[in-house]
């Protein structure tokens, strides 16, 4: 089959990020970020239903400083999945879609997620007295 | 000429109420998870950080959350394994592996779902 001299759609590569396309993306990928990160709650949960030592070395590993990197990977994640994803509703149910919409939903989602972030942590380190 | 008709060829492609089931299950499911992962992070907040393990059993134990927690973890599965699977059939352009990643993905969602609520049931029935 000839095809010519057929104009080709823009590829991701020579395309200027714009909030739109970034906001898509991150949601995919953070998507796969915290599937990767209930593999830790089901071996917390095991952890736990094996008994009181099992339970302590999960629980070591938590609060240690490669835990602790993990799970502020997975709150952020989890805000941006999560008020993205009310986001991609409202649009399901066919709100939002106006351009200007659009970017103000993706600016706030972003703020949404920073300002979430912050408060669970904060709330977190407050509620133990500065850490364990 | 192919002798078969338009319908067969319609049909061979599969039902395409299936297709709209799985939209509409990963968006039920996401509504579903709003609450429910909410409940889960402010349950880390107010009775998680810093508990010890008996504390930690008798709030799994209590019969309101292990049906949360059962609950919480058999929609996130479901709900990544159909994330998942959108990702796979959109990248994956080999048609083998493409099926082969997709099922990978089941699989291993069926399983790890299986073992949270056997771990989950473990400890409520132990006490």
């Amino acid at each position: 089959m000839s095809t010519g001299k057929r104009p080709l759609s823009p590829h991701l590569q020579v395309y200027r990020p714009q909030i739109t396309s970034v906001l898509s993306i991150l949601h995919r990928l953070t998507g796969i970020v915290l599937t990767i990160g209930t593999l830790h709650l089901v071996y917390w949960i095991l952890a736990a239903a094996g008994g009181a030592e099992t339970f302590v070395t999960a629980q070591v590993f938590t609060v240690s400083w490669l835990g602790r990197l993990l799970l502020f990977a997975w709150t952020v994640a989890l805000f941006y999945h999560l008020t993205n994803g009310i986001r991609h509703l409202l649009w399901d149910a066919g709100l939002g879609f106006e351009l200007h919409q659009v970017t103000l939903g993706g600016w706030g989602v972003l703020i949404a997620t920073g300002v979430l972030t912050l408060l669970a942590w904060l709330a977190g380190y407050g509620l133990i007295g500065g850490g364990p | 000429m192919s002798l078969h008709s338009l319908l067969s060829l319609a049909r061979s492609l599969r039902s395409a109420k299936e297709c709209t089931a799985q939209w509409w299950a990963q968006r039920v499911t996401a509504i579903a998870l709003v609450p429910l992962t909410l409940w889960f992070v402010a349950s880390l907040l107010f009775c998680l950080i810093g508990a010890d393990y008996t504390t930690t059993i008798a709030w799994i134990s209590t019969p309101a959350t292990a049906i949360l927690l059962i609950l919480l973890l058999t929609v996130t599965f479901y709900h990544s394994q159909l994330g998942l699977q959108v990702v796979l059939e959109d990248y994956i352009h080999n048609e083998g592996l493409k099926i082969a990643s997709i099922w990978f993905v089941k699989c291993t969602c069926l399983v790890l779902g299986l073992a949270a609520v056997f771990g989950i049931l473990k400890i409520v029935l132990q006490g």
